[in-house]
């Protein structure tokens, strides 16, 4: 009895440490508490070698723009700034200054210059250095040139009576795939083999009719996200926690149907054991925790929603810019990278 | 970075141009460290990017040394973290996934 009692209550314990619970009407847990002082007993405190055997990382699934992964062991905290940095400061190429020497069509100026700034280009930004604030000109090592020069015109083999405006007119759809990459200096001897040009080729820009004509120069330069979305690498940037359901009490028959239905497909599996249906938990990653079970009374107490603190299943979707693996491993050191320059100012000027 | 406190031992430190990416997770690798009483950091205003980041020592260890070592924790940490996740991306590769 005594050694139940404790058992039972460093389940408790163990529970709240490694686990978030989703109750009926809140999520309970949510914090981080495991700081050394709060559990006696557990020994908390920072131990690399314990926190490196316990840490790894596996690839779920690599598409060409996509990344799917997980990072069992580590933090919140830490968690998120990999998330934050990937959005807001893992630095791109974007399109900065448009210069306008014509432009007839019927886009406005800023709007057409705004539009080419969300313009991906494919340019791996780790080859430029920033531009330094007040220098208008550009050098060549913190400016990619690209010139978009169109003029749409009418087509006189048309026919007479088509209202098809691809038969009707030449260019009168601008493509991203109409800007040309016009070399800086000695760009073409940094970059022999590079070929600077918009991620996609089919972006359309602006509509033009006969007359009209666009000729514009633009400046793009190195930035980050926090500046200006533009600059951010990825489509998105996301991480959730791995779910856990747990079954309380085994649930047979007809309540074993219907919580199948509660749960996304493929998360409760239903057994045949000696002619019963008994429901048993499959795979509770697929789940999108829509709480279903909790609007059946009969369910609701039988079941235990969490999530696992530390296992992070992440998916970094990339513009097409990087790689999405290279993008991971870019956040990562700008981390680092912060962490450094703080330790350096540390060393460098003197404590009062 | 400035410093600001009674003696040693509790000291606020100022991070320009920093924000919750560097604030959270530095917070966490000092809050780890036994030494410390007390680690908290607020941004005190969301159009300014900086952080007021405290630390409060047990004992008579100067403030400085726990955020020494947490820097230099999460430092490994991200090492560590690297290489893991470019091990395991060479080996998903050598395996033609």
């Amino acid at each position: 009895p005594l050694a139940a009692a404790a058992m039972a209550a460093k389940r408790g314990t163990d529970e709240m440490r490694d686990r978030v619970v989703l109750g009926e009407f809140g999520v309970r847990n949510v914090h981080t508490t495991d700081f050394p002082g709060n559990y006696p007993g557990y020994e908390d405190a920072w131990d690399q070698r314990r926190f490196e055997e316990a840490f790894r990382v596996d690839i779920i699934r690599e598409e060409e723009g996509a990344l799917e992964f997980d990072m069992v062991g580590i933090d919140a905290a830490i968690a998120n700034a990999f998330r934050r940095i990937l959005l807001a400061e893992v630095p791109t190429m974007a399109v900065e200054k448009v210069f306008v020497y014509n432009n007839t069509s019927i886009v406005q100026d800023e709007i057409l210059a705004h539009r080419l700034g969300l313009i991906p280009i494919r340019a791996d930004p780790r080859l430029f250095e920033y531009r330094n604030q007040g220098d208008e000109e550009g050098t060549e090592i913190d400016t990619l040139q690209f010139q978009l020069k169109i003029k749409c015109s009418r087509n006189p083999q048309a026919a007479k009576e088509s209202s098809d405006p691809n038969e009707l007119y030449f260019n009168h759809k601008v493509y991203s795939k109409h800007m040309t990459w016009v070399p800086l200096g000695n760009q073409t001897d940094l970059f022999p083999d590079a070929d600077f040009r918009p991620v996609h080729d089919d972006i359309l820009i602006a509509l033009l009719r006969p007359g009209q004509e666009i000729d514009v120069l633009m400046h793009c330069v190195k930035g980050i996200g926090k500046d200006h979305a533009k600059f951010s690498p990825v489509a998105t940037a996301s991480y959730r926690l791995l779910p856990d359901i747990t079954l309380l009490q085994p649930i047979e028959d007809e309540a074993a149907e219907v919580l199948q239905k509660c749960f996304s497909p493929g998360v409760i599996e239903i057994q045949n054991i000696k002619g019963k249906k008994v429901a048993r938990v499959a795979n509770a990653r697929l789940d999108t925790f829509s709480r279903e079970v909790f609007r059946h009374d009969g369910l609701k107490n039988l079941v235990r929603l969490a999530r696992v603190r530390n296992h992070y299943i992440f998916s970094v979707e990339s513009t097409g810019i990087l790689p999405p693996d290279v993008l991971v491993s870019e956040a990562i050191k700008i981390l680092m990278g912060k962490c450094q320059r703080f330790l350096n100012e540390l060393d460098s000027v003197p404590m009062e | 970075v400035q410093a600001d406190g009674t003696d040693g031992n509790c000291v606020t430190f100022v991070l320009h141009e920093e924000d919750h990416t560097l604030g959270n997770s530095l917070r966490y690798m000092v809050m780890k460290n036994p030494d410390v009483e007390f680690c908290g950091y607020c941004i005190t205003h969301p159009s300014e990017s900086k952080i007021n980041f405290r630390i409060q020592t047990r004992g008579s260890l100067p403030a400085v040394e726990p955020f020494r070592k947490g820097l230099n924790d999460l430092m490994g940490v991200c090492q560590h973290v690297l290489n893991t996740f470019e091990v395991r991306l060479l080996s998903e590769e050598r395996r033609g996934l």
